[in-house]
């Protein structure tokens, strides 16, 4: 199917269309950050823009182990608190310990990356390569966790895999909130002062919203690439029948695993990015609740999709953070309407989630992917057939 | 029957679950190059055998050779080994007990099909093959994610293609596997097999609901790809034309233990043979 | 030994309390999952609305009206979101089911947060139940000696129900073989709705004793305590209604110990939960009760 896909003229066309909307949204991104004055609609639309791509890598990251190698995980939380953590604390500018880890005097790591590296290549390319450094740090002790977490628990079967999961995500958590740690951790406390999508810029180009999508664009792109690939093929195997799978030679415990470092390393990254998102962050914030979240924008978009994972989470965090504002604000186009209050839009929004999960099940897109070769085809025939073939990324 | 070392070897494998003896101290050799059926009445444990065979499951006692090498070895052990009743309890015992996982063993070089057809579902006919393929390519996650494997796929992908050509599945390439015909999924599961380039073959009643001139094409198939692969086939079927067609040497089992083995003519006129299959009429 | 006890009588007598009032959450997970195979994350948030609902009929009617109240409107609520976001999925993959558990689960944490408008709802006294005790050198409220009598009398009274009533049998039938009780012509809809009132009215009785012992319900108030119960249904062997009893009894006296050594290891009290839920499910899966399954290849 893939070798005809690439051979055929939509294929081809599609490919073009996607490079130059990509290079389209690039542009916009860099009016938005650096020209456009800004107005209530970009105050909208900035941070949900921001929040989408993040959200789009974590939600793409669960889809890999949750959708594509069928391992019903509930610990992303975890690995987000993990990652948002090891970015942060490594990039705390040293004055500011003393203020941040007050209750513990100053904290135990006084260095920060990016002043570091700020020191020999000017605070602009230090503050980038910090973060990046970071970013991947973060990633790397997701994913290290993961490795270790998942020793006892890839064994376990659907449902307990999943309990299990969340109960080492809570444990996480706790470790992150305990005071013996807090010369690290700043405890139940929150970390701030870090490095965020402010302080990214080169020269005077501002690259506050450019920054998380360049990142999380990467990070799907590497996603999408494995999925592709053999082992791609293999995660399937064993979502599809593990039974087969290991008859044919592939190793449960190995594609489990990998599949399951691999998606943590993803979250890890996510939950950096998160981090310079919030500007502070809390241990206590990474509850169950979020990983909930996030599987909900998966089912949306299509367990099994990586357009369907992105899509959803820009649609989500639009709804929510945006376009379905006025249900708390009590008012519809000024008319007052007294159960327009608080609260209001998270129940329309609850309300919603379930009728999708009841009645589409398959979410947005399916497990099927989003192209534009496959919406050309589509239309020249004016068929019903589904969307199909390559990567959106 | 016994001047070639014999690929596969079965010694006092017992299988119990609880009090029940699904497999009872089975003993068979499959010679290289030959073709050996497992025969026997509806339950009468020959899965269950396969499964200790391949390592779905761990057997209570007995050991599995491959090509001379201990490759499943177990003795009774803790609640087992009160419940056991199978002779030869400790004859394993001082050896360290080996019960690789089933990917373990297909490296080793046995590739297996499955009653109830297990295909990968979601994966085309092209897919399905050319993931079994997977365990043999040279790569790591890294040289196959960043694609510097690009030289091992396109391997992979003109071997998938060859074989899909010699099983005549060519036109099917880009269907669903689970779209396909009963027979041809049948065939198509034997090509997975055969992709992860094995020495011995096992199938797992390959003919089930069959009709007989598929049936007959399915032999002539057997016979054809043992030829040119080069394979040792070791298969357990139900239809008794196919077998006594096909086979070299015939083991037969009922409730879980052996109770005749020898050529086909010879299996043919066996009286517990015949007893075991068509009922002996007693109370 | 005693010298332990005497220093933790109050951390181990309310470990007894929340240990009870676990269980009375824990039976509705074990008799959920025995016959669903069916993690119901929601249950924990239908305690948690047992409690808001018992907040808001406390402001309206006289306390002998509103317990009664509350444990019939909890019945009903569980057998609504049976009959809503279970039931359509009987044939779906159990990951769908599960998701729809999850997503049951946001949707009642933000109706919650809804009628609350985010504000802890103080939770009414009720009388008797809130008066003090004094046992040994603790004194206590009177719930906390309470809870465990009545937890040992529910239970016994349900292990009769399943044992000897022809609704019971049909319970142990559906969990032991879901396909054969159908097709012997137990009517399963009705055995699972029973189910589900079973396990939602031991959870309103169980808000009824949990949240006399604190001041407030907020939104997120059953999740905690509906995922401890869910660990102590496992510990004990899932689908093991005295093994849900015993490990919720191990879960809440030992979490109270824990909160007993001081505050920089209260934090570890919900962590321990979990940390037991994963030496459990590494050692011993099926639990202290449980039965091995073997799938079928």
């Amino acid at each position: 199917m893939e070798k005809t896909l690439q051979k055929s003229p939509e294929s081809k066309a599609g490919k073009l269309i996607a490079v130059v909307l990509i290079a389209a949204l690039y542009i916009f991104l860099y009016l938005l950050d650096n020209v456009l004055p800004p107005n209530s609609f970009t105050l909208m639309l900035i941070p949900v823009l921001k929040k989408g791509a993040i959200y789009s890598l974590i939600c793409v990251s669960m889809n890999l182990l949750n959708g594509f190698t069928g391992l019903f995980s509930l610990g992303q939380a975890g690995f987000l608190l993990v990652g948002a953590y090891a970015y942060s604390i490594f990039t705390i500018p040293a004055d500011q310990h003393d203020a941040v880890y007050q209750y513990f005097e100053g904290g135990a790591i006084r260095f920060s990356v990016p002043e570091a590296l700020g020191r020999v290549l000017g605070e602009n390319a230090g503050n980038i390569l910090g973060a990046i450094l970071c970013i991947i740090f973060a990633g790397l002790v997701a994913a290290a966790f993961a490795a270790l977490i998942g020793i006892p628990v890839l064994r376990l079967k659907s449902d307990y895999l999943a309990i299990a999961t969340l109960g080492f995500a809570e444990i996480i958590r706790a470790i992150f909130q305990w005071n013996g740690l807090g010369p690290v951790t700043n405890g139940s406390n929150m970390l701030r002062k870090y490095t965020d999508f402010s302080d990214i810029q080169i020269g005077s180009v501002k690259l506050a919203t450019a920054f998380p999508f360049l990142i999380s664009m990467i990070c799907i792109a590497i996603i999408v690439l494995l999925i592709h690939s053999s082992y791609g093929r293999a995660f399937k195997a064993v979502r599809d029948d593990e039974v087969a799978a290991e008859a044919m030679g592939i190793s449960l415990f190995k594609h489990k695993m990998l599949s399951f470092v691999i998606s943590s390393f993803f979250a890890g990254v996510g939950g950096a990015l998160l981090a310079m998102y919030q500007t502070t962050i809390q241990a206590n914030a990474f509850k169950s609740a979020m990983t909930y979240e996030i599987l909900l924008i998966v089912v949306i978009g299509g367990i099994g999709s990586v357009s369907g994972s992105c899509i959803a989470s820009f649609l989500y965090i639009a709804c929510n953070e945006w376009w379905l504002r006025f249900l708390d604000s009590g008012s519809f186009f000024g008319i007052s309407v007294p159960f327009f209050r608080d609260g209001f839009r998270k129940v329309v929004f609850s309300v919603l989630i379930m009728v999708i999960v009841l009645f589409f099940s398959r979410g947005i897109m399916g497990d099927k992917e989003l192209s534009f070769a496959g919406l050309m085809r589509k239309h020249k025939k004016k068929a019903t057939g589904g969307v199909e073939g390559g990567g959106q990324a | 029957m016994s001047e070639k070392k014999p690929v596969l070897h079965v010694e006092n494998i017992t299988m119990q679950f609880g009090g029940v003896m699904a497999v009872n101290d089975l003993s068979l050799d499959v010679p290289e190059g030959q073709i050996i059926a497992l025969i026997g009445p509806n339950g009468a444990g020959k899965t269950t055998a396969f499964n200790c065979i391949t390592g779905v499951y761990e057997p209570t006692n007995g050991l599995v050779e491959f090509c001379g090498l201990p490759m499943v070895r177990n003795h009774p052990r803790g609640k087992m080994k009160k419940l056991y009743q199978g002779k030869d309890a400790d004859k394993y015992a001082h050896d360290p007990a080996i019960a690789p996982t089933p990917d373990r063993i297909t490296e080793l070089g046995i590739a297996r099909t499955f009653q109830n057809i297990r295909l990968w579902k979601s994966m085309t006919v092209f897919d399905n093959v050319l993931t079994a393929k997977h365990m043999r390519a040279d790569q790591n996650v890294f040289s196959a994610t960043f694609r510097t494997n690009a030289k091992e796929e396109k391997r992979m992908r003109a071997e998938t293609e060859a074989l899909l050509v010699e099983q005549n599945l060519l036109q099917y390439r880009d269907e669903l596997a689970v779209s396909l015909p009963y027979g041809l999924q049948r065939r198509l599961e034997i090509a997975r097999a055969l992709a992860t380039s094995p020495k011995l073959l096992l199938l797992d009643e390959p003919a089930a609901g069959m009709n007989p001139q598929e049936t007959a094409e399915l032999a002539a198939f057997i016979q054809q790809i043992r030829k040119e692969y080069d394979l040792t086939v070791f298969l357990i079927e139900h239809h008794m034309d196919l077998v006594m067609q096909i086979s070299d040497y015939i083991y037969v089992i009922d409730f879980g233990s052996e109770i005749a083995r020898g050529v086909p003519q010879e299996i043919q006129n066996d009286q517990r043979v015949i007893d075991a299959y068509l009922g002996v009429s007693e109370e | 030994m005693s010298a332990f006890i005497q220093a933790n009588l109050p951390y181990l007598l309310s470990g007894i309390s929340v240990g009870g009032q676990y269980a009375l959450i824990a039976i509705g997970y074990t008799m959920v999952y025995g016959i669903l195979r069916l993690i119901n994350f929601a249950h924990g948030d239908v305690f948690m609305v047992a409690g808001l609902v018992m907040v808001y009929l406390t402001t309206a009617m006289p306390m002998y009206i509103s317990i009664p109240l509350t444990i019939i409107i909890t019945v009903l609520l569980g057998f609504t979101i049976e009959r809503v976001a279970y039931k359509p999925l009987r044939s779906a993959p159990r990951m769908s089911v599960m998701i729809s558990a999850i997503g049951v689960t946001y949707l009642l944490q933000n109706c919650a947060l809804y009628f609350t408008g985010g504000l802890a709802q103080i939770y009414p006294t009720i009388p008797w139940l809130s008066d003090s005790v004094t046992i040994g050198s603790a004194t206590t409220k009177m719930v906390t000696v309470v809870t465990p009598i009545l937890t040992v009398v529910l239970v016994f009274a349900l292990v009769l129900f399943i044992q000897k009533t022809k609704i019971g049998m049909a319970m142990r039938a559906v969990s032991r073989d879901f396909e054969t009780s159908q097709l012997m012509g137990i009517k399963i809809n009705s055995v699972i709705s029973m189910t589900f009132v079973i396990g939602c009215g031991l959870a309103a009785i169980g808000s009824l004793l949990y949240f006399t012992n604190y001041p407030s319900v907020i939104p997120t108030s059953g999740s905690m305590p509906g995922l401890k119960a869910f660990v102590a249904a496992v510990f004990g062997g899932i689908g093991s209604i005295p093994g849900a009893v015993i490990g919720a009894f191990v879960i809440g006296i030992c979490e109270n110990i824990i909160k007993g050594l001081g505050s920089s290891w209260t934090i570890f009290s919900d962590a321990f939960t979990f940390v037991l839920l994963i030496i459990v499910l590494l050692v011993k899966p099926t639990g202290i009760f449980g039965e091995k399954a073997t799938d079928k290849v």
